[in-house]
Order: structure tokens, then C-alpha cells, then sequence
């Protein structure tokens, strides 16, 4: 555990969450989600990784972190697969990408 | 709300979150007198060999001692797959025109033959790397999720270097759905195996092989095929329906 990662892990949570609160377009606002998700493989590599130190290669990192940050990937890409299959819907009924053109939803 | 009154909302809610975060990451940080040393991923680590015959330990945790993950993992896909495909439905208001990339206000240039031959000639490869990934995962870094999506990825070269109807000409709906089907179920049908021949579900209960043969670590490699199968169909279903959505679809009004 580094203090470099920890802080870079509260960075990017913090910058992508600022993303998505001002967000003036859906694609914008999908990609700042997965900046804030990204924070999570940070952290997870982080915490998983030990200041180098005799004894076998294997228990230089920690495989239980590195196994969860693998199936971290994998969700956190069909989430954004399924997000920007609702903004292309969204483009479509309403023309606008803008979050703020969702207030009133065409019937 | 007014984006300023919704920035100043934030703000006010992210010194909170600051304040918690700083709290809790201090205790995180190296020379803090912390709870006992985590022991799991040493033991898990140095009993990958000598227990489960796997070189990898990742493998070991992320298919072996937490495989439920992988399988919670594996249905999480196959659940955004299915929603895209029904959020990605052709509306009543849209019709199927011809499978040809298009521009609104120019003419569209055809593939180059230098993109042609550089997409195919890479598919090959790319497809024969995530088999090697798919089937190596208990002897190296990678593993069906992995594997799969470098499978998928071969996949959409052909329609890089072709058009559309080329790569839909592959394979069908159903195949699609047959293999995701095959890939989540097979998960599962390993998990009832382990309940059958061990102790719990999804338990290793396959011989285990010797160390650093393809075949090694008992289910590990069985969980990394379905596993890859599920996976790079999911990512092939999803470029699909994309390219569905992008290329074939067109508004009623529309000419083309």
C-alpha cells in the first residue's frame, strides 16, 4: 500500500464524480463514470501490492486483490456497453444528448 | 436545477466525502498501526502449487477459492448483453436497410486495401493469442475473461477490414445466443460437478494434473474455456448489436 495509489485512487473517484454531477452530454457523463470506476482498479492494485521484500515472487502482490480487479473490468466495460446503448436510445427520442432535455420525457 | 446551483450541491456534498475519505484512507497508509496483516492471499499464494497444481495464483483465487465470483461475473454479462440487445430493439418507427456504412452529406470511401489486408491479417493471430490466453490461464497471466475479450476482438478485425454483412454472415442470432447460453450454463453445470464429485459447488473436484501441463488445476482450465466461450460471445453479441444499431437501422423516413 503506497500512499502515490491511495492518493491517485481519490483522485480520479473525485474528478469522474465532478464528470458526471456536471455533465452536458450522456457520452460525456458515461465516460466520467468509468474515470470514477476506474478509481476502484487503483485502489484495488494498491492495497494488493507490498513494498518489495525477500521471499518468493509470488507474495510480491496479492492475488485475491488482482483476481477482484480482473472481474472488476469485465462488469465495469458491459455496464458502460449497456449505458450507451440507453444514450443512443435517448438520442433518438429526443434528438438532444443533453442530460437536462430528459426533464420532460416525450410520451 | 441550474448548473451552478447543481455544482454548488456537489461541492458541498464531495467536502463530506473528503473528509470521510481522508479518514478512512489514513488508516490505509504504510507506519499506521493497522488490524492484523491480511493472510488470506499469502496462503493462497503458497498453497496455489503444492495444493491445486496452478502456477498462477490469480487463477487459483479468481476460479478455485472464489469461483463464485467468476460465475456472478460470467451472469452479470450475460444480463447487460441481454439488455442491450432489448434496449438496441428496432423500434416500430425503424426498418432494416442495406447493411453499407453511410454519412449523412458525403460519400463514404471504400475500406483501403492496406486496412484490408492488416485487419486480416491479424485476425488470425489475434484469434489464435486469445485461445492461448483462454487455455493458459492456470500456467500464466490471463484466463477466459481475459482470453475472451482478445477472442472478440479478432472478431470485429473482419468487419474492419470487410463490411458488416461479412462478419454477420459468420455467424447468426442463434449461434449467438447458443454460446452465451453454453458459457453461463456451463458455469454453472461445472459448479453442480463440484457439488457431485466434492464437497461444495463449485469445488475442484477434478484431477488436478501436473504442475505446468495445459491440463492442470482440475476445473480451472474447464471454468476458463466456458468461461471464454460466454465471454467473447457476450462482447461479439454486443459489437452486433452496435453495429446493428449504427449501420442497418434507419428512421422510416429515411431513403436509404
Amino acid at each position: 500500500m503506497t500512499a502515490l495509489g491511495t492518493i491517485v485512487a481519490a483522485w480520479l473517484f473525485a474528478i469522474g464524480l465532478y464528470g458526471v454531477v456536471t455533465s452536458r452530454n450522456l457520452v460525456h457523463l458515461v465516460v466520467s463514470l468509468s474515470v470514477s470506476q476506474a478509481s476502484t482498479y487503483v485502489l484495488l492494485l494498491a492495497v494488493g501490492t507490498r513494498a518489495a521484500r525477500p521471499g518468493p515472487p509470488a507474495r510480491a502482490v496479492d492475488p485475491v486483490l488482482q483476481a477482484l480487479a480482473s472481474t472488476d473490468v469485465v462488469v465495469a466495460v458491459v455496464i458502460a456497453a449497456l449505458l450507451l446503448a440507453l444514450v443512443v436510445q435517448v438520442h433518438k427520442r429526443t434528438g438532444s444528448l443533453d442530460p437536462d432535455a430528459l426533464r420532460r420525457l416525450p410520451e | 436545477m441550474s448548473i451552478a446551483g447543481r455544482r454548488a450541491a456537489f461541492l458541498a456534498g464531495a467536502a463530506v466525502l473528503v473528509a470521510l475519505l481522508t479518514w478512512g484512507f489514513a488508516g490505509l497508509l504504510p507506519g499506521r498501526p493497522a488490524g492484523p496483516t491480511p493472510r488470506v492471499g499469502d496462503l493462497l499464494a503458497s498453497a496455489s502449487g503444492p495444493d491445486r497444481h496452478v502456477v498462477d495464483p490469480v487463477a487459483l483465487v479468481g476460479l478455485d477459492a472464489r469461483s463464485l465470483d467468476a460465475l456472478v461475473a460470467a451472469f452479470t454479462v450475460v444480463a447487460a448483453v441481454a439488455g442491450t440487445t432489448l434496449v438496441l430493439r428496432a423500434r416500430p418507427d425503424e426498418w432494416a436497410g442495406h447493411a453499407l456504412d453511410f454519412a449523412t452529406g458525403r460519400r463514404v470511401p471504400p475500406t483501403s486495401d492496406a486496412v484490408r489486408v492488416l485487419g486480416l491479417g491479424l485476425t488470425p493471430p489475434t484469434v489464435l493469442f486469445g485461445l492461448y490466453l483462454v487455455t493458459h490461464g492456470q500456467l500464466s497471466p490471463g484466463g477466459g475473461f481475459q482470453g475472451g475479450v482478445v477472442l472478440a476482438a479478432g472478431v470485429l478485425l473482419i468487419y474492419l477490414a470487410g463490411e458488416f454483412e461479412d462478419l454477420h454472415g459468420l455467424y447468426g442470432d442463434r449461434a449467438l445466443e447458443r454460446g452465451l447460453a453454453a458459457g453461463a450454463g456451463g458455469t454453472v453445470a461445472i459448479g453442480f460437478l463440484g457439488l457431485a464429485a466434492g464437497p461444495a459447488f463449485l469445488a475442484n473436484a477434478l484431477p488436478l494434473g501436473r504442475t505446468g501441463d495445459v491440463l492442470s488445476g482440475g476445473t480451472i482450465p474447464l471454468l476458463d474455456v466456458v468461461l471464454g466461450l460466454g465471454i467473447a460471445v457476450g462482447f461479439v453479441a454486443l459489437l452486433t448489436t452496435f453495429l446493428h444499431q449504427a449501420i442497418v437501422l434507419r428512421p422510416l423516413g429515411a431513403r436509404r
